[in-house]
């Protein structure tokens, strides 16, 4: 297990109210676990609790246990944490350095705060680019850079720290449906290639859908629901919550209502997620 | 130098070291915008020394109830070599220093990794900064802010442009500085230090002698013992 949550609450400094109670949750390398859920949830809380940002970065009270990689993340200092869970941000703008002029230095901005050996830095960052496939972009300014193209490269400089863990509160929000496609293929292959286990908070459902093992919902700071990703975002009570079905699920709805449903055999549903506007089609077909 | 150096001889050769180094490094162009910034200053300067020279007698005409002296326009035009020849030497040390250059060299000197971050993030700032005041403004703008009317009008809009700027760049804060912590920023071992800029002995010799040199001519003038123009 590489990333474990037992029983456990958080409330920021100077508030008596828990933002998360009563957690449970693990990742297992190599698996994608989502969470999904209403604004105020708790969602970007729990990221920071996962990571051992919060208390170790910004206060507040934490209750139970969080295990990284079979160490409690409150033993942990800073930047120990750093190298056995990254965890990546909505706003790319906020993570990069600010300090450096192309993003292979950018890149190479964690590694080189560790004190690593020149060669080791030079083989992570070179091995961080070509796992996002960013290898293009090594001379360019990372302060000019699309949204899509510079959360990849903030996600690359999280991945050249070497962590076996993920946290991605939101990488895609700001990024429009090819930025997202990116982004999404890119974690699917640290999961599936490198084995990273991937904790993702994601509005996004269809991503969800495409990429995520499991996923959770959680509400009010508590986990609402849990399963398979495909089932829970097919279960009509998420919608309560603010979670909108990913198209796949809205479709076979559509084809169901429309009494329909043979028009979907052979059809790649699941292909569906990646392809907004074709799904977009199919929906207005069935309906 | 040119200020620690009496007289015209200090600024004199500061400023024409300037202007030798911009020409060598073609940036003799892109000074003209510095040294139309120190105008205002320069023109206060004249204007001060010129016609409110303490104990100056040797008036140059009268104007009125003002009396121009010589003594009050010689220290006016060596004030004013001696602010030129600073500002022009900052405005090509900066622009023929890339700012990751820089900061490789000091971080390699042994500058520590805060220090660094410090300066590179204030310098890389500056241009972000510029940008989100000018997203602001189109925004303020498209609520019917009067952003171009009466410098009246303008200057009380400061206040809705400022209130934003601030607050946006306060919330940026924490989230820059949990990204930080999240790459490791505060690891104890020295940092990697990524490439060594060519330094040849001639260039440190240089160096040393440009340094002992003008602590040593500052000395001695100060201390009256080279008589220079």
């Amino acid at each position: 297990m590489v990333l474990r949550l037992a029983g456990v609450g958080y409330a920021y400094a100077g508030t008596a109210k828990p933002v998360l109670n009563d957690i449970d949750l693990e990742v297992e390398p190599g698996r994608v676990v989502a969470v999904v859920g209403p604004n105020e949830a708790g969602k970007s809380t729990l990221c920071l609790v996962a990571a051992g940002l919060a208390p170790a970065s910004i206060g507040g009270r934490l209750t139970g246990s969080v295990l990284l990689g079979g160490a409690e993340t409150a033993t942990l200092k800073p930047f120990e944490a750093a190298q056995r869970c990254g965890i990546l941000f909505q706003n790319p703008a906020t993570q990069l350095s600010g300090t450096t002029a192309t993003v292979w230095e950018e890149i190479a901005f964690g590694p080189r705060n560790l004190g690593l050996p020149l060669d080791d830095v030079v083989g992570r960052v070179e091995s961080a680019m070509a796992a996002l496939g960013i290898a293009a972009l090594a001379d360019r300014d990372p302060t000019r850079l699309s949204g899509g193209q510079a959360q990849l490269v903030a996600l690359a400089a999280v991945v050249a720290l070497g962590p076996s863990v993920l946290v991605l509160d939101e990488p895609t929000s700001q990024l429009d449906p090819a930025g997202t496609r990116f982004v999404g293929d890119a974690l699917a292959r640290l999961a599936t290639e490198a084995g990273t286990a991937i904790l993702l908070v994601e509005h996004k459902t269809a991503l969800v859908a495409r990429i995520a093992n499991e996923a959770v919902l959680l509400v009010g700071g508590r986990i609402e629901r849990r399963g398979p990703a495909r089932d829970l975002l097919a279960d009509p009570t998420i919608e309560k919550h603010g979670v909108e079905p990913p198209p796949s699920v809205r479709i076979e709805r559509a084809a169901a209502a429309a009494g329909q449903s043979d028009r979907l055999r052979g059809i790649d549903l699941a292909a569906l997620e990646s392809a907004p506007l074709e799904a977009t089609a199919l929906a207005g077909e069935l309906s | 130098m040119a200020f620690g150096v009496r007289g015209w001889t200090g600024p004199i050769v500061i400023l024409a070291i300037v202007l030798v180094t911009a020409a060598v490094a073609r940036v003799g162009r892109q000074l003209v915008p510095f040294a139309l910034a120190v105008i205002p200053l320069v023109a206060s300067i004249l204007l001060i020394n010129t016609f409110l020279f303490p104990g100056a007698t040797d008036v140059i005409v009268r104007i009125g109830p003002l009396t121009p002296t010589w003594t009050g326009l010689e220290a006016a035009l060596q004030a004013t070599l001696r602010v030129a020849a600073f500002a022009l030497s900052v405005a090509v040390f900066a622009l023929t220093t890339p700012t990751d250059q820089l900061l490789a060299d000091l971080e390699r000197r042994g500058l520590g990794r805060r220090g660094v971050f410090v300066i590179g993030a204030a310098i890389g700032m500056i241009p972000r900064i510029a940008e989100r005041a000018s997203e602001i403004t189109d925004s303020q703008r498209a609520r019917g802010l009067d952003t171009q009317g009466s410098r009246w009008r303008r200057v009380r809009g400061v206040v809705p442009l400022a209130g934003p700027m601030i607050v946006s760049s306060l919330s940026e804060v924490e989230e820059r500085t949990m990204a930080l912590e999240a790459r490791a920023f505060s690891a104890p071992r020295p940092r990697t230090v990524l490439r060594v800029l060519p330094d040849s002995a001639a260039q440190r010799a240089v160096r040393w002698i440009a340094g002992i040199g003008a602590i040593a001519l500052v000395a001695a003038s100060i201390a009256g013992l080279v008589p220079l123009p």
